[in-house]
């Protein structure tokens, strides 16, 4: 019996039976319909995690005081070194590395901000002009931290939303005084409020120039480095310039930690993607649920066409003829389940971007293929045991039964 | 030799504790393009006979070649072959696919044994005309009449030109005037050379034959020619 025969005598026997074909593909279509929503919602979040970060500038070099070594324990790590701080000039210096466009130091600290007679403690960031683009800080009102060199401990202070709405509610915040710790300063900027996301909450930080941070809380050190390079491609020379530059300033020693937001996203990106995975499993279990009904509705069809297999063998098929007319037919269901569930599974997949528009929700395409591929396994897997049945039916018996 | 050959041929039957001797010895010989008609009272083994003889069933002790082959042992795939070439059947209730046109049952045989397309559209043509149903080849079988249906029958078992036609009852379920067209259009496929083997209650039916069995309790009690 030719292939072309054996679809066309499957097709014929599944269009005989809509109720039983109709069951079927359906079982199957949900299976696949919940593999696919279920890994655009986890490749939506996977993808949203990633683009959060990459917001947050993505050809970011940070630079950490310290070594950390990530490899086990070494004679290096052992040995006795000390650590030299990062001070405004190691910012200064890398400024001149080649592909960096930007560098921002940070120093950050607690201190208790006061306006008007209202007081509340907050985080303070010293960091200078380039910060406000490096992170891609918006302003609601006036402006950010002056270009005016980074050891100018200027008096000027930009606030996030929730502290100018804690400090100033309805009066003007602009041009307003503010006391730091015990310092005084003239709010410039207020920044757009930012909502939630991932990193620091940009909402509740007063950023003020880096030496007047550093005077404040009494230090010559940096608690970060932010270096951003020209592009992507950028980013390993940068790495290796920013290194090198560091290991020169401090005696030869190279006593940084450099961090890329590649390694960060990375790590994400490889979680939220095992999660995805995993949902994806939990998801194919309903496909293997659509698999047994696949074996019910057949073992049925077979009963049900018991005179039909008598007949066939009668006319000359050969077992494995039968056998191959009823698994045709459960393969062809399952791709038509299979099918009808992508669609099904696409159009949740869109509820889903509708429904919460951060949401990247696209099916990833290893899924649509996967789901496919398991759909027609399963249901040819699971159409294996109906259609060995029929393939030993006794034909005298079978003929009994009338068609 | 014959062109079937059945020696000491035994079909024992175990239904619960019992045993039940539904063929008991049989020996037989028909020749090639012979008529015989089997007839018995109810349970006395044609059925059964007629089953071995189509490869449905098989003997459990006893010999039985077709064509000079023992074929009763032969594994079900390659008993599927030769029933595929060498033998038609036609059934009391026709047995006609419901969901296939005319034209695709008499064609089924020809599809299971990988005929090409345009062969099968020739030679359904030519079954079709020689049965006077060339206007009904797209109808199901529920829009014919018995008759109808029983020719389509007729016209699917010989469609693999088998050496071989095996009837059972095939005018059981038919009236007498279209009972007897249907035993007309059988004899004229006998006369084309087709050994024709006949299963019936019908004393009509059995006297027309040339040879005439006649079981009773799984036992041969007479095989008379004319």
């Amino acid at each position: 019996m030719s292939i072309g025969d054996l679809l066309r005598f499957a097709l014929q026997a599944a269009a005989g039976s809509p109720l039983r074909t109709g069951l079927m593909a359906l079982a199957m279509a949900i299976g696949v319909a919940a593999v696919v929503v279920l890994t655009a919602l986890g490749d939506g979040a996977r993808r949203y995690v990633v683009n959060e970060f990459n917001a947050l500038g993505s050809n970011l070099v940070i630079v950490l005081p310290g070594r950390t070594e990530t490899g086990g324990i070494g004679i290096g790590n052992l040995s006795a070194s000390t650590t030299r701080d990062l001070t405004l000039r190691d910012a200064a210096a890398l400024l001149r590395a080649d592909g960096v466009v930007r560098v921002a130091p940070l120093v950050v600290g607690d201190a208790e901000v006061s306006s008007g007679g209202r007081l509340r403690s907050s985080y303070v960031v010293g960091t200078t002009a380039d910060f406000a683009r490096l992170r891609r800080l918006e302003l609601a009102q006036g402006r950010f931290l002056p270009n005016e060199g980074l050891e100018r401990a200027g008096s000027w202070a930009v606030i996030g939303a929730t502290i100018r709405e804690e400090l100033f509610g309805p009066r003007p915040a602009l041009g307003a005084r503010l006391r730091i710790g015990d310092r005084r300063f003239r709010v410039i900027g207020v920044l757009a409020s930012s909502g939630q996301g991932l990193g620091m909450n940009t909402d509740e930080l007063v950023l003020v120039p880096a030496a007047s941070a550093q005077a404040m809380f009494d230090t010559n050190t940096l608690f970060r480095i932010l270096v951003e390079a020209r592009d992507r491609d950028a980013l390993a020379r940068v790495k290796s310039q920013v290194a090198n530059i560091l290991t020169a300033r401090h005696d030869g020693e190279r006593d940084v930690t450099l961090l890329t937001q590649d390694a960060v996203v990375g790590t994400f990106d490889r979680i939220l993607a095992a999660l995805t995975l995993a949902v994806a499993g939990i998801a194919a279990i309903s496909l293997a649920v659509a698999g047994i009904l696949v074996m019910n509705v057949m073992l049925v069809s077979v009963t049900q066409r018991t005179g039909e297999i008598g007949l066939l063998k009668a006319l000359g098929a050969a077992p494995m003829v039968i056998r191959r007319a009823f698994l045709a037919e459960a393969a062809m269901l399952s791709l038509a389940g299979a099918a009808i569930g992508e669609c099904l599974g696409f159009a949740g997949a869109a509820v889903l971007r509708a429904t919460f528009p951060d949401l990247p929700a696209y099916p990833p395409s290893w899924a649509v293929i996967a789901g496919l591929a398991t759909a027609l396994a399963t249901g040819m897997g699971f159409g294996t045991l109906p259609a060995r049945r029929a393939a030993r039916l006794d034909p005298v018996q079978a003929l009994a039964r009338g068609l | 030799m014959g062109q079937i050959e059945l020696r000491a041929v035994d079909r024992i039957f175990r239904i619960g504790d019992t045993r039940v001797h539904a063929l008991k010895a049989i020996s037989l010989s028909i020749e090639a393009g012979e008529y015989l008609t089997v007839m018995g009272p109810s349970g006395s083994g044609k059925s059964t006979l007629l089953n071995i003889l189509g490869l449905l069933d098989r003997p459990d002790h006893g010999e039985y070649l077709l064509e000079g082959r023992e074929v009763g042992t032969l594994p079900p795939d390659q008993q599927a072959g030769v029933r595929s070439r060498r033998i038609g059947f036609v059934f009391q209730s026709f047995h006609l696919v419901p969901r296939l046109s005319a034209a695709d049952n008499i064609a089924l045989p020809m599809m299971l044994a990988g005929v090409p397309a345009r062969e099968r559209r020739r030679r359904v043509a030519a079954a079709l005309a020689g049965v006077g149903l060339e206007d009904r080849a797209d109808h199901r079988p529920q829009q014919l009449s018995g008759g109808q249906r029983q020719r389509v029958a007729i016209a699917r078992a010989t469609i693999m030109q088998p050496a071989l036609l095996l009837a059972d009852e095939p005018t059981g379920n038919l009236d007498r005037a279209t009972g007897a067209e249907v035993t007309q259009l059988l004899e004229a496929l006998n006369h084309g050379g087709t050994t024709l083997i006949v299963v019936t209650h019908d004393p009509v039916m059995g006297e027309r034959a040339r040879r005439r069995l006649l079981l009773d309790d799984g036992g041969l009690a007479d095989d008379r020619r004319r």
